[in-house]
Order: C-alpha cells, then sequence, then structure tokens
C-alpha cells in the first residue's frame, strides 16, 4: 500500500506543468533594473498623461522608502529588483483594426491556452465570457467589446482608460489600494504596465462574464498588471481571472493590484483560477506572486464575493479583502489553496466591518502535499460603530504527506459588543476509513482521494462560474491525484 | 528600595539596576542562580521590552508598564505580622497545606504541617538552591525560554527567591498545596518572583496558587515558574489572581512533560490592572496529555493577555485549550493561543477553543488561535468565538419571571460554568464556582481576602 501510495506520489509530482510552453514571439523590452528613469520611460511609452506620471513617481519615491515585507510565514529568496526587465509587451502593429490582427502566433498561443480570440469561434462556442488578454505586461486583446458599450459598459485595457477615460482612473484609481499601503502595491503603482478595466453604469446587469487572461512570457520580466472594477448603484458583475507562465528555471515577479468598488446595492464577483508556474518538483523555478486585492463595498447593501483557485506560483502572497463600509454591506471570500512540491502559500482575506449590519463569510480550504507549506492568514475586525456584525470562518486545512504543513493564522478584533463572531479550524488528513470505503466499493485509492478531495473543496467550486469550475476541478486533479498521505 | 531616575532607555534602567546591585543579589542564593543572571541580563538588553510591535504581544504593549518607577526589595524583610492571621482566603474551609510568600519572597514564618509525605519538599527557592543542588542544578533554568521573552530573561537576573517543591518518586500528595503570594508594601514595588516545581516518576500534586494584592500601591509582578513532570506522573496547577487596579502582573509558566504524563493549567483572572499569563507546554515525549484552561472576567480599564504555547514534539500526544472571558466595561483582552505540531509528531490530537463574551461597546476582545502543523497524521481544531448573551435565552428566563439582572448573572454564569467545571479538584471546584457567582454579583471584594482594611487605624493600610 505504502509502495502504491509512493508510486502515485511520484507519477503526480512528475505530472508535467502543461502550460509551460513559451511563445517565440518578438518582444519589445526596456533594459533590466528600476529608477526614476524606468518609470518615465514606462509611462512615455504608454503615452500616458502628466498626472499618471506623477503619481507613479510619487509611489516609486515612497516605495523607495520602503522594506519587503517579512512577516508572512513564507520563505523568499533574496529579490534582486535591479535584476528584473519592467516591461515587456508583444511588439505588434500599432494600431488593430479587427481581431484578424493580431498577431498569429499569440493568437495560437492563446488557442493553446483555451482562450478563443475570435469572436465568430467563441460565439459558436462557450460564447458567454468577454475576455481581455494581458501577455507579458500588456493587454494585447479585448473581446466583445461593442457588445459591452451598447449596455454602456466600460470593459477594456487599463492604459486604454487611461486614455479614453481619464475621469474615471482618476476618481477611482488608489481608492482602495493607496500607493502607500504596502512594498509591492507601491512597486506596481510605480511600474504598472497594463491591466484590465471595468465600469458597470448605474441599474445595468452585465449579461456575460467578464474576463482577464495574464501570461507571463518573456524572460526575466516581471508583471505589473492591475484591474480596476467600478460597479455603480444597482448594478451587477461577475469577473473570471486566469492565469498561466510558461516553464523557466529563474523566479519571476508578478505584483498585481486588484481594486473594487461597489456602490449601493451593486454585486460584484470576482472570481480567480490562478495557475502560474509553480516551479519543478525540486523547488526550481516558479513565480513569486504577490498580489494586493481589496474591494470598497462603499454603497449600502453592496456585495462582494471573492472567490479563488490557486495552485499555482512557488509563493503565493495574497489576501482578497473587504471593506464593509456601506450599512448592510456583505463580503464573501471563498478559497482553495493547494500546494505541492516546494510551494509556499500565505493566503487569506480580511474583513473590516466598518458600516452597520455588515455581514462577511470566509471559507478557506487548503490542501497541502509533497514538501509544500500552506498558510492561512486572516483578519477579522469589527470596528466600534459596526452594529449588528456577522461574521462567520471556517478554515480547514488537508494533509497529504508527513513533509508538509499547514498552518493557520487568524487575528479577531472585535470592537463591538453586539457583533458575533465565529472561527473554526481544523486540520486533518484524510481518513484511511474513508478510502477504504471507497475501495470496497471498488474504486482505486487515487479516484478515492480525487473523489474526497473534490468533496472537500466543493462549497468553494459551486460558487465559481460554470467555465471555471470545471477548470478548476481538472487543475485540483493534476495537482493532486494519489498524493495520498 | 532603590531605582535609578533619568530619562535614559527604560531598559537600561534595569540593566544599570542589575549591575549596581549585582552583589545584593547573588547573596544567599546559590552559585547556580548566579550563574545564569549574566546571559540573561544580555538577553533582555538585546529584545529590549515587548511592545505591540512584537507578534506575541501585539495587544499588550508592556513598556510603559515597566517606564514607571517602582522599588525593589533586594534582601528578604521580614513581616512582622502573621500572614496567616492577616489573609483571610477567598477559598474558605479549603483542606490544604497552605504557604505564604511576601512580595514574591518565600515567608519565612510558614509552618508547614508534619503530614506531608516523606521526602517531599515545599520551601523557599533560595534556600534549596544551596541545601539541594544536586535536583536543584539539574532542573533550574532548564525550561524557561529566555531568548523568546525578555521579561523572562529579566526575571532570571533577578531571581532571588520565590517558592520550590519537589516531590519524590512514587509520592501522591494528596491536598492541594497552596501558595499564597501577597503584595503588601509601603511604596510602589516591583517583584520578580522564580519558582520552581519538580515531579519525580509517579508522583502526583496539585498547585493552586493565590494573587492577591494588600495595599494601596502599584505593584508590577513578573513571575517565571517552571515545572518538570517525569514519567507517568500528573500535576495540576491553578492560577488565581485576584489582585487590584494598579497591578501589573506577568506570569509565565514553563512546563516540560515527560513520558505518559498529564497537566492541567488553569488561569483563573478574577480581578487585575493588566495581566498577562504565559503557559508553555512542551511535550517532549510520546502519550502525554495537557490541559490547558483559562478564566477571565474583566471590568474598568483592566486588561488581560493570554498567551498559550502547546509544543507537540513528540507523537500520541493530546492537548486540549479552553479559553473563556467575559468582558465588562472598558476592559480589553486578547487571546493567542498557538499550537506546533512539529513533523513526525503523529497521531497529535490538538484542540482548542476561545469564547468570550463582549457586554459593552466599549470593551475590546482581540484573539488570535494559530495553528502550526508538520505532521499529517493529525486531529487538530481551533475555535473562536466573540458575542452576546443569547437574546432567546434571556427572554426565556425573563419570560419565567426572572428579573433583567438576575437573568444576566445566570446567564454569564452558566458562560463561565464550561472552563470552572474543568478544575479537577472537587474543593476548589466548588470554591471557585462561588467566587466566580460572587465576582459577577460584584460581591467580590479584593478586601475580602484580607482584614488588613479592618485594622485600618492600627496598620495605616487600606485596599481598593
Amino acid at each position: 500500500m505504502t509502495q502504491d501510495k509512493d508510486q502515485i506520489l511520484e507519477e503526480v509530482t512528475a505530472n508535467e506543468y502543461k502550460y509551460g510552453f513559451s511563445t517565440d514571439i518578438e518582444t519589445d523590452t526596456i533594459p533590466k533594473g528600476i529608477s526614476e528613469d524606468v518609470v518615465r520611460i514606462i509611462s512615455a511609452k504608454k503615452n500616458e498623461p502628466e498626472w499618471m506620471l506623477e503619481y507613479r513617481l510619487a509611489a516609486f519615491a515612497h516605495w523607495k522608502t520602503m522594506e519587503q515585507p517579512n512577516w508572512a510565514k513564507l520563505k523568499i529568496a533574496e529579490i534582486d529588483f535591479q535584476d528584473i526587465i519592467y516591461y515587456a509587451a508583444p511588439k505588434q502593429r500599432p494600431k488593430l483594426d479587427s481581431m484578424d490582427d493580431v498577431d498569429p502566433e499569440l493568437r495560437a498561443t492563446f488557442e493553446k491556452l483555451g482562450i478563443p480570440l475570435n469572436e465568430q469561434k467563441a460565439l459558436a462556442g462557450v460564447a458567454s465570457v468577454a475576455v481581455d488578454v494581458v501577455m507579458d505586461s500588456v493587454s494585447v486583446a479585448t473581446t466583445f467589446k461593442e457588445t459591452l458599450a451598447e449596455k454602456g459598459i466600460i470593459f477594456c485595457s487599463f492604459s486604454e482608460a487611461v486614455q479614453e477615460h481619464p475621469d474615471l482612473v482618476k476618481k477611482y484609481m488608489g481608492s482602495v489600494v493607496p500607493y502607500t499601503d504596502n512594498f509591492f502595491a507601491a512597486l506596481n503603482n510605480a511600474v504598472f504596465s497594463d491591466g484590465s478595466f471595468a465600469y458597470i453604469p448605474k441599474g445595468v446587469r452585465c449579461p456575460i462574464e467578464l474576463s482577464t487572461y495574464f501570461r507571463i512570457n518573456a524572460m526575466n520580466t516581471g508583471q505589473f498588471e492591475r484591474t480596476l472594477i467600478v460597479a455603480e448603484e444597482d448594478s451587477y458583475v461577475s469577473y473570471l481571472e486566469g492565469c498561466t507562465a510558461p516553464q523557466r528555471d529563474e523566479n519571476q515577479l508578478h505584483a498585481a493590484i486588484v481594486e473594487i468598488v461597489a456602490m449601493q446595492r451593486a454585486e460584484v464577483k470576482y472570481s480567480t483560477v490562478q495557475n502560474w508556474y509553480p516551479g519543478d518538483k525540486n523547488g526550481k523555478g516558479g513565480v513569486y506572486n504577490f498580489v494586493t486585492k481589496r474591494a470598497l463595498c462603499k454603497g449600502d447593501y453592496s456585495k462582494v464575493m471573492w472567490t479563488q483557485v490557486e495552485t499555482g506560483s512557488a509563493i503565493t502572497w495574497k489576501y482578497p479583502s473587504c471593506i464593509l463600509m456601506g450599512d448592510h454591506s456583505e463580503g464573501k471570500f471563498y478559497s482553495v489553496a493547494v500546494t505541492n512540491n516546494h510551494q509556499q502559500a500565505d493566503t487569506g482575506t480580511k474583513m473590516i466591518h466598518i458600516g452597520k449590519n455588515t455581514r462577511s463569510l470566509i471559507v478557506s480550504k487548503g490542501v497541502s502535499a509533497g514538501k509544500s507549506q500552506n498558510s492561512y492568514r486572516g483578519l477579522v475586525r469589527i470596528n466600534k460603530r459596526a452594529e449588528n456584525a456577522r461574521n462567520y470562518s471556517q478554515c480547514d486545512s488537508l494533509l497529504m504527506g508527513d513533509k508538509c504543513g499547514a498552518h493557520t493564522f487568524p487575528y479577531l478584533e472585535i470592537n463591538n459588543s453586539t457583533a458575533v463572531v465565529e472561527h473554526e479550524a481544523t486540520t486533518s488528513k484524510i481518513g484511511e476509513d474513508q478510502i477504504f470505503y471507497c475501495n470496497t466499493r471498488g474504486l482505486s485509492t487515487e479516484q478515492a482521494v480525487g473523489l474526497i478531495v473534490n468533496g472537500y473543496v466543493k462549497e468553494v467550486l459551486n460558487q465559481l462560474p460554470m467555465e471555471f469550475a470545471v477548470e478548476a476541478q481538472k487543475l485540483l486533479q493534476i495537482s493532486l491525484e494519489g498524493s495520498v498521505g | 528600595m532603590s531605582m535609578v531616575d533619568t530619562d535614559i532607555k527604560t531598559e537600561q534602567r534595569y540593566t544599570s539596576l542589575f549591575s549596581e546591585k549585582r552583589e545584593v543579589l547573588d547573596k544567599q542564593v546559590s552559585q547556580t542562580i548566579a550563574s545564569h543572571r549574566n546571559k540573561s541580563i544580555r538577553l533582555f538588553e538585546e529584545q529590549g521590552i515587548p511592545t505591540k510591535k512584537l507578534e506575541s504581544y501585539k495587544y499588550t504593549n508592556m513598556l510603559p508598564l515597566f517606564e514607571e518607577n517602582y522599588g525593589y526589595d533586594f534582601e528578604h524583610k521580614v513581616f512582622q505580622q502573621d500572614l496567616s492571621q492577616i489573609f483571610r482566603c477567598d477559598i474558605h474551609d479549603l483542606d490544604a497545606t497552605t504557604v505564604y510568600l511576601i512580595n514574591g519572597w518565600y515567608y519565612r514564618q510558614n509552618q508547614l504541617p508534619n503530614l506531608l509525605p516523606e521526602g517531599v519538599l515545599i520551601g523557599s527557592l533560595a534556600e534549596y538552591s544551596t541545601s539541594h543542588p544536586e535536583i536543584f542544578e539539574a532542573h533550574y533554568n532548564q525550561y524557561a525560554k529566555n531568548d523568546e521573552d525578555s521579561l523572562v530573561a529579566l526575571n532570571t537576573a533577578f531571581a532571588q527567591d520565590g517558592f520550590f517543591i519537589y516531590i519524590p518518586k512514587g509520592i501522591v500528595v494528596e491536598k492541594p498545596i497552596q501558595i499564597v503570594n501577597i503584595m503588601h508594601s509601603e511604596g510602589d514595588l516591583m517583584a520578580f518572583p522564580r519558582n520552581l516545581v519538580i515531579l519525580e516518576e509517579n508522583a502526583q500534586a496539585k498547585i493552586l496558587m493565590c494573587e492577591h494584592t494588600a495595599a494601596d500601591y502599584k505593584y508590577l509582578l513578573s513571575a517565571v515558574t517552571e515545572v518538570f513532570v517525569d514519567k507517568n506522573a500528573v500535576f495540576d496547577i491553578y492560577n488565581i489572581q485576584n489582585q487590584h487596579n494598579l497591578t501589573t502582573n506577568v506570569s509565565s509558566v514553563f512546563i516540560k512533560q515527560k513520558e505518559h504524563t498529564s497537566v492541567l493549567t488553569h488561569n483563573l483572572t478574577l480581578h487585575t490592572g493588566v495581566t498577562r499569563n504565559n503557559i508553555h507546554v512542551h511535550m517532549d515525549d510520546e502519550h502525554c496529555e495537557a490541559h490547558v484552561y483559562g478564566l477571565f472576567i474583566t471590568d474598568k480599564n483592566q486588561h488581560v493577555d493570554n498567551f498559550s504555547f502547546i509544543d507537540h514534539a513528540k507523537p500520541n500526544c493530546y492537548s486540549e485549550e479552553l479559553f473563556k472571558g467575559v468582558l465588562d466595561d472598558a476592559s480589553t483582552a486578547a487571546f493567542a493561543g498557538k499550537i506546533l505540531v512539529r513533523a513526525d509528531a503523529q497521531k497529535t490530537n490538538a484542540f482548542q477553543r476561545n469564547d468570550n463574551l463582549l457586554l459593552t461597546d466599549m470593551a475590546k476582545m482581540y484573539t488570535k488561535p494559530m495553528l502550526e502543523i508538520y505532521a499529517d497524521d493529525v486531529k487538530c481544531s481551533h475555535g473562536a468565538t466573540v458575542g452576546q448573551l443569547d437574546k432567546k435565552a434571556m427572554f426565556y428566563l425573563r419570560s419565567r419571571g426572572i428579573g433583567v439582572e438576575e437573568a444576566r448573572i445566570l446567564l454569564m454564569y452558566a458562560f463561565a460554568y464550561e472552563a470552572v467545571e474543568k478544575i479537577r479538584v472537587e474543593a476548589v471546584r466548588e470554591q471557585i464556582r462561588n467566587l466566580v457567582e460572587a465576582v459577577f454579583r460584584g460581591e467580590l471584594n479584593k478586601c475580602n481576602s484580607c482584614v488588613l482594611c479592618d485594622n485600618d487605624a492600627e496598620t495605616g493600610f487600606s485596599c481598593r
């Protein structure tokens, strides 16, 4: 039996990262390193207005005064910030008239990843997702723009938004995550290259899922994109994010920012399936994923829901948070974090209750296998004026193997007596009795584990939009099959 | 009593006091105690007094509390009055072996009963450090983590006296041993009592530590208690804190467990100024069992911070933690519980729970239950809740004709009951039940515990 397990485990760890190919495409890069000049070059390349450059410079000046945080339970090899290329963009003709003009090599890449850039084809197929594709640092294509424009929805790359909707960008950028927020956020603010921007006007229910697909391709580059979603009163949007990177020996840095603003009665669902290259089985290479995600529930009765499936990245440092400012606002966080081999994850959420009658829910499921370390770190803070706040958190960890670690670090800070806050966490392995039961019903141990893990994370996967749920399920299988402890 | 008072760094005040009084400190104690001082004061200096910047003291800033200008007794003072006459225990009629400490110094007039089982030693740490060096050396300062907490290091540097308990192989001490420490002085005072408890194989003992203040001055008490529990031994330690609002009480307990041992710690904070309890349990062998409990009831501006660290270093151990808190007025409390399951500590079962009641909007609760797990075949869980009294239960009681106040008391009592019931000594449990009820009814006055107030005119003391 043990031998079986080892064998299966080996097979799994030997499993190739299937998105590890790289595309041979001409890229426009700038020299390595970071300085004020680099910030200016990036801004100039993007042809940005003066205010944007000033914002970047202020962020850069602030970043220089900061130190890389080390409170997370992560072992991070020292990052040489001068050894990273801060801007890389696939070279293409300056202006695209239609999707057909997209570089065929580039299109092939995304076909391979299963992201159709061709709207016709997409319509014939699964149809209901508008995609903004970001390769290295630049948004290369956005589909279904016109369809969305009819409803008044703005969905475009961030650079485009800076050019075409400067008022909106000025008003909301940095309103949720200011550049002073943390080390990586400051860095992102200084050098961010592109990202997605979505604006849902008052009373509009976005008819299709909006989606951004991130891909790191060029070598030695960092990816710094940012997403800004603004949902006006009574609007609704569901947003998806996916990411992959080629297999490289060195570590790649990804430091992104996601900001969400939800006005009165607006509802935003943000789903992530993160599958950056996790490094090989000896822990070589892989993406450092340092992301600041935060939502501001500004209006009364607003709702934000984060769902994340984290399977990739060598190191994940990510805490999608909700600031529940409006009365009766609601924040939800569903997470599955799977680590294998030498992966490290320190992820969780923050729920800051400010308004009255605010509610939050945290469901976090960690699965660690191999030699990985998986931590949940979360904060629930009930402010003094937050009458009748309600929080429920559940953090479960599943251990597969005796060389991995699972940790839970919840912080509960309660300043109001009407609050009801509950936190529960469990750590266990898959019961032998459960596996035995499945075995007796004719399932192999491997299948049994798959089944049990699936049941274990079901609560989270159920929150994902259909297409994503399928992808996530497949990903989990790749990451976990047979890692029986 | 002396203390350098200038604008220099607080830490430096303590280090210079240390060097100035070095000779006095070493008087009357064994070479062993003295030999640990230099390293400890250096560790204290390096770490500095904990502030909120330190993760383990995130919710309690010790610095301002140590900035006060306290006096310090460097020598054992003869206390004229008979403590057993002055002090009237809250736990009435408890059949226990009682000894007294005054300001952390072992009270020399303690009368020990002749009935103690043979070989059992109860007495002054300073005295036994010289009279029984072979037992003492093997255990003194072996379990305290001077390098992890500067306050522990400070205690080791200044350690002079405290209590020493030794239970030899196979001896079962039936009666609880009650140790009453009374803070009583004619000025603000700090004390660093150092205690050592050794249980040999198959031994059993229960200790009841009662912390009291009996004078209206500011007190800073930072005690370290080391406990060694050898194979198959059973040990209980109850720490009952009933001190006035001007007290800062830091109590650090370090327990080392060997095979097949069962340990219970219970911290009952009934009244205090600022209390910090550190409970470290190190399971160094297989088949250990640890029960770590706490109950705190705070009001006014009181602050209680419970920190527990359960180190599951070996397989097949079991730990259970339960901390309950009731917070009234503008009191604040924090709980941090860390369970570490080391690699290969398979078949570990570790459970932790922290439930809190907030009675007012001014009260604040911070809780941080942590799990750090490196072995896969384990069952670990933690839970934390913060809430208020159940409205439905309240309605039920009121509809049965019970008044608001009475119903509130009943419900609070019911909440605390679970923690009280964890006490393994029947007589103590019964007494604590009454005591807790008295606290909720507002009837527990610290003055109840001593007769000093009654003798106000005579002694000139009064209690807060």
